[in-house]
């Protein structure tokens, strides 16, 4: 079961014609699939698209009814390779991934897929994870649209805009035998919103169709000589195909005068910004009327030069807003002007940053310096001559105020795995770590600080194969259960056991692809009706070869992890030393359980509750139990003692017991400020009086001991 | 459509509908409920009839980390508005910080501008890892903040809101609604803000109760920082007569120090009093007697305040008695059961968590005795072998309660013990360097004194901080007699307090040695 549960959300997806849809992105998109008549669907999880394989997963019951197959797929490549099923049947499909990482991975497949063009329409719905709140490297998809001739839309992000590009990339991809990539951002995934709904479709055509009447045609297979003849097919027929549906069915939009000295050329997905800016400028109105003539390229690959040397008649100069680099669109757009002869002037980067996130602060400052340069007139009295409204100083937060960059949640099983890491380089110095994908990357951060390099999903160990000949120190590497069925099994631990790698590899279980948001896989201890799950990881490295394994059910027992971990540094056993830590997410077990012990509670069964707390009279305020953990319950309290220089630890009602400090404090013999109080709830009746009758010895003993000497009480 | 000619295209006026566009951005921390925060302002827009939109960025940067959730309304009309997915710079009508660093984060984006942001924070501290790692105190200062925010704000409203909802078994969202909603910067009833809470359906009442909660200390406008935590020790003596009547005596000796010093030295009284017993009192007066001699009335006594703050601190050090006792003191169990504070009805197992070592166990033995053993390497490896492992101590229960319940009486027997004889030993050479500096080097000998913070912590964390208070003195050592010895003794100490490692400190030290040593290899040649 996925961490967020849109259970409640997906039976809006069953409203039909004439009725208004509310919701986010995401659920919009879903709807927008079923309208279009899609036959299956797939993905593979990673924001900012993990909700929209969620709304997915819970939305399979109405999927199947509709005869839509749905598939969650190990990998973007497994996703992307799925597309196949449109290629010789009339069936359109559709599947979601993280861009660029998973369109990275996705690649092999697509440009198969592209090359063999297709018959039934094919999208793939990437999430652009391009500016605030990314989690990976800021690239983007576009080169892979261009490498691969794939048509790349860019909707403006609003529902309306989104769940029509759906209709039409659909008939896009029909019309020009070529798959389709329908790019969404961060923000427009969760943007809500409404539109008016169509009636679901049932695919015409259906999977179930194709298997009763399997086509096969050898020109559609990438092989010499057809692998050639597809080279051609993309630009003779497909590409002009594409200009002619792109231009007859208006897929760009215009807005504003139809004349005007200066434009703007933009993709869809920037509309919102750039309106926002010309409002801010006052050459827009609260609808979105604007001033300047705006050229919307909801399809930003291929570009249209008559489409686009129409818009620029009459104009002295056009602006092209284009985030992130290189600069694909304003090159290709200056190159059409080029070769047009045409007097134009082209500006794009040398007024908005090459790059980084197009901001409202970036996106109104670039807006107004094009038109300082371009149309000065245009702009508002105040800004022409701006007087001096002076701002008040602030004082300069920036050395106050810390960064905080994301973390290990309260409780999560994977801070002890850390901690006993740390503990083990404490005692036998700084090794070489790899790092992998997915929380535990979060170890790369203090208070840990495992782990320098981090090259891809599943390539942790992978990213370690130069040590593989072993040294003076064993290399040790990370991988995580999502990263390890991802591609992980193959890439790097086959890779490991057939080069005879010296190294120690710790796979992080926590029953589920976590990082994204809880999705089940392979190795989830989850009953899944659809899915099989359950399936051990150290079976599957037995399965391949690897001799030296170490399943620890307990992640929170960092003694024993140390333990491992030593005898994996130092056992002379010859080929990769793998260790399986496995405990559940606790952001997932606190979920499930939560509820069900309340009702317990409720119901007058007997339930324990741990929760941890620190003397504060034994604490010194020394921290060094942080340093081993950052647990986000554990933290500092000041106390109004004037003795106490320093802040002492404090652990606040937010912990889950999960028993990290305990561990950590006996492993590192830290110090005995913790304790641990377990709340009986309901506690039976031998319980109880074992209870009442040990208190009052206890209560009997301490009021003798403090009658005996001087204490002082607060009154 | 504007006349297509050049000169037609003048810049409008703003369009005054604009300005009905309300934009409201919240600022927190993943996990603290800012997805729930923002349904139940849409939710309430809606029934406002308004035409909202709310953008979120999702994923693995959430999890603990810093979050921020934006949404634009604007009363609805015909025609749909065209509102932003972000905020922008200046351009922020309320902003709610769910945090108070994270308020701070958003007046240095540039998110809250005095000419029109609503400011509404809780003010309590989620620390950042970064603050929590530092060895001595390296929490952010909120009063910069605060100071900042009064500056940057229209208006600014901020309390505790996360203590006011877990007061009320709810949480933060909920106060933080609350406090909008109290506000008044959302043209909103505040039935429609209940009603929104209500339609979502879980936690109801006691969300309910936060929201009143913080409704009421925002609309009146309330500014407050967070509130220190309060030490658990009194300062009311107990006990049997004629202790008391003892105290008093050494109570009235306490009062007769000079004003400056006299709470602290009545303060650290308490403490070493408590540690042991009133003799030791005694002894800690007769130290601080020595020192006023030889301090400066001039100096306001800052000598005699530093030494009656560190000297109690190094008496009452922390040894295996002194845990045992604190462990199994009635008023201990009273704060343990405050804190937990398990329901009626409810019990409550405790666990408490004991490494001892060899170095504990020889602490424990009479001076001679341990010194003897503790000499020998292999003895005190064969003491490890048998007690050297982590011990579980449920003190609820009678047995393993009277264990430690015993130890700590043995404390009547600690000045005779190894670890007694080795602390005293450390308190009088360092007391007596600090002294023998003021003499030359007021200043100096009040920073050495203070030098005492760095001896912390149990077992490596206190070897290590022993270390740390070492390479400081040898600094200190290498200063003596320069005009900014103690300028420099307050940075060693500063650096060796920044980092678990030293590294900082040993950077300072090289500095230092740069120096303090020069003239002395010049003199050499």
């Amino acid at each position: 079961m996925a961490e967020r549960s849109f259970a409640k959300e997906v039976q809006k997806l069953k409203i039909g014609e004439g009725e208004t849809f509310s919701g986010e992105g995401i659920l919009a998109l879903t709807k927008a699939l079923l309208e279009a008549g899609v036959g299956y669907v797939g993905g593979y999880q990673g924001a900012p698209i993990s909700h929209l394989m969620d709304v997915l997963a819970d939305a399979e019951e109405i999927l199947t009814e509709l005869g839509v197959r749905y598939e969650a797929n190990a990998s973007e490549a497994a996703a992307a390779a799925m597309l196949a099923a449109s290629v010789h049947y009339p069936i359109r499909g559709a599947v979601t991934f993280k861009g660029p990482v998973g369109v990275n991975v996705a690649s092999d497949a697509l440009a198969n897929l592209s090359s063999a063009g297709v018959t039934g329409g094919a999208l793939v719905i990437i999430g652009e994870d391009y500016g605030e709140g990314s989690s990976i490297m800021q690239e983007r998809s576009h080169a892979f649209a261009m490498k691969s001739q794939m048509w790349l839309l860019d909707p403006r992000p609003n529902l309306p805009s989104i769940v029509q590009s759906v209709h039409q990339g659909f008939e896009l991809s029909e019309a020009t035998n070529t798959p389709v990539m329908l790019m969404v951002r961060i923000r427009s995934c969760h943007v809500t919103g409404s539109f008016q709904a169509k009636d679901n479709k049932r695919p015409p055509f259906t999977v179930k169709d194709a298997l009763a009447n399997p086509r096969s045609d050898y020109a559609r297979v990438v092989l010499p000589p057809m692998s050639y003849l597809q080279e051609h097919d993309k630009i003779d027929n497909r590409w002009p195909a594409a200009l002619k549906h792109i231009r007859d069915n208006g897929l760009n939009e215009m807005f504003g005068p139809k004349q005007a000295p200066i434009g703007i050329v933009l993709q869809g997905g920037m509309y919102n910004g750039v309106i926002r800016a010309l409002q801010r400028l006052g050459l827009a109105d609260i609808h979105g009327e604007t001033e300047i003539p705006l050229y919307v390229l909801n399809v930003t690959y291929p570009l249209v030069p008559d489409e686009f040397s129409e818009f620029c008649q009459g104009k002295s100069a056009v602006l092209v807003v284009e985030e992130g680099q290189p600069e694909f669109i304003e090159q290709a757009l200056g190159s059409a002007l080029y070769k047009a002869g045409s007097s134009v002037k082209l500006h794009g980067k040398d007024m908005l940053p090459m790059a980084g996130e197009y901001t409202g602060q970036v996106m109104l400052d670039g807006l107004e310096a094009f038109i300082r340069k371009a149309a000065p007139e245009m702009l508002p009295a105040r800004l022409r001559a701006p007087n001096s409204d002076q701002k008040p100083a602030l004082p300069d937060l920036s050395k106050t105020v810390p960064m905080r960059p994301p973390g290990f949640c309260t409780g999560c099983p994977e801070r002890p795995i850390f901690a006993a890491i740390k503990l083990t380089e404490m005692e036998h110095g700084k090794h070489q770590i790899a790092a992998d994908i997915g929380c535990h990357l979060f170890a790369t951060l203090p208070p840990f600080e495992i782990g320098g390099s981090t090259m891809g999903y599943g390539l942790g160990p992978a990213s370690n194969a130069a040590f593989d000949g072993g040294g003076d120190k064993r290399s040790i590497s990370i991988l995580g259960d999502g990263g390890f069925w991802h591609n992980g099994l193959s890439s790097s631990i086959g890779n490991a056991v057939y080069n005879q790698s010296d190294g120690v590899i710790v796979i992080v279980d926590n029953f589920y692809s976590a990082a994204t948001g809880g999705q089940d896989i392979l190795s989830s201890r989850a009953t899944n009706p659809t899915k099989t799950t359950g399936q051990p990881i150290a079976d599957a490295l037995k399965g391949v070869g690897v001799k030296w394994v170490r399943q620890i059910d307990r992640t929170y027992d960092v003694p024993k992890m140390r333990q491992i971990l030593n005898e994996a540094l130092t056992t002379d056993h010859v080929g990769p030393k793998v260790i399986v830590a496995s405990s559940e997410c606790m952001l997932n077990k606190q979920r499930r359980e939560k509820p069900l012990a309340s009702k317990a509670i409720k119901e007058g069964r007997r339930v324990e509750k741990p929760r941890f707390g620190i003397d504060e009279d034994v604490c010194t305020g020394d921290h060094a139990c942080i340093r081993l953990s950052g647990c986000p319950s554990l933290s500092l309290k000041r106390l109004d003692d004037p003795l106490r220089d320093d802040p002492v630890a404090s652990i606040d009602q937010s912990c889950v017991g999960c028993g990290n400090c305990g561990e950590v404090a006996d492993a590192a013999v830290l110090c005995p400020s913790f304790y641990r109080a377990d709340v009986v709830f309901n506690p039976n009746w031998f319980e109880r009086s074992l209870g009442a009758f040990t208190s009052r010895i206890i209560t009997w003993l301490q009021h003798h001991r403090s009658r005996g000497r001087i204490e002082f009480v607060r009154t | 459509m504007p006349n297509n000619t050049h000169s037609a295209l003048k810049a409008q006026p703003n369009d005054p509908a604009l300005d009905q566009i309300i934009k409201l951005a919240i600022m927190a921390v993943g996990g603290q409920g800012g997805g729930v925060l923002t349904n139940w302002i849409e939710d309430c827009a809606h029934r406002n009839g308004y035409v909202v939109q709310a953008t979120s960025v999702a994923g693995v940067a959430q999890r603990t980390g810093a979050t921020i959730y934006y949404m634009e309304m604007a009363p609805a009309g015909e025609r749909q508005p065209v509102f932003s997915l972000m905020p922008a710079a200046g351009d922020v009508d309320i902003l709610v910080a769910a945090e108070m660093m994270e308020a701070g984060r958003a007046i240095m984006r540039g998110f809250v501008t005095p000419d029109r942001t609503t400011l509404i924070a809780s003010s309590h501290r989620a620390l950042a890892v970064s603050e929590k790692t530092v060895p001595g105190d390296g929490i952010a200062d909120s009063d910069e903040v605060i100071a900042a925010a009064e500056i940057a704000a229209q208006r600014f409203i901020a309390f505790d809101m996360e203590k006011m909802a877990v007061d009320v078994g709810s949480m933060i969202s909920a106060s933080l609604f609350g406090a909008l909603a109290g506000s008044g910067a959302l043209p909103f009833a505040r039935e429609s803000f209940e009603a929104a809470i209500k339609a979502s359906g879980r936690g109801v009442e006691a969300s309910l109760r936060a929201f009143a909660a913080g409704f009421e200390a925002a609309a009146g406008g309330k500014v407050e920082a967070q509130q220190k935590s309060s030490s658990s020790t009194g300062d009311t003596p107990a006990g049997p007569k004629t202790l008391i009547e003892k105290w008093a005596a050494l109570e009235a000796r306490a009062a007769a120090f000079p004003a400056p010093v006299r709470d602290m030295v009545l303060t650290g009284l308490r403490a070493v009093v408590d540690f042991q017993d009133l003799d030791y009192g005694e002894d800690y007066l007769g130290r601080l007697d020595t020192v006023l001699s030889c301090d400066d009335a001039a100096k306001g006594h800052e000598l005699t305040l530093e030494a009656a703050k560190y000297i109690a601190k190094a008496m009452a050090y922390d040894d295996v008695f002194r845990v045992a006792d604190l462990k199994t003191r009635g008023s201990r169990f009273a704060r343990v059961r405050a804190e937990i504070a398990p329901a009626k009805g409810a019990q409550m197992k405790l666990t408490e968590f004991m490494h001892p070592r060899a170095e504990e166990i020889v602490g424990m033995m009479p001076a001679g005795l341990g010194r003897r053993l503790s000499g020998s390497a292999r003895t005190m490896r064969l003491i490890d072998k048998v007690v050297n492992r982590g011990r579980r101590l449920r003190t609820d229960r009678l047995l393993p309660f009277a264990q430690l319940y015993v130890l700590g009486g043995l404390r009547k027997y600690r000045r005779g013990t190894l670890r007694h004889a080795i602390e005293t030993d450390h308190l009088e050479t360092w007391l007596e360097l600090a002294l023998s500096y003021s003499r030359i080097d007021y200043a100096l000998g009040v920073e050495t004194l203070r030098n005492r913070r760095l001896v912390k912590g149990y077992s490596d964390t206190h070897a290590r901080g022993l270390s740390k208070f070492d390479r400081v003195m040898q600094g200190v050592a290498l200063l003596a007699g320069r005009d900014d010895a103690a300028h420099w003794c307050r940075l060693l100490r500063e650096a060796a307090l920044a980092d678990e490692k030293g590294e900082q400190l040993e950077g300072a030290l090289k500095t230092v040695r740069s120096f303090a040593e020069k003239p002395a290899t010049a003199r050499q040649n």
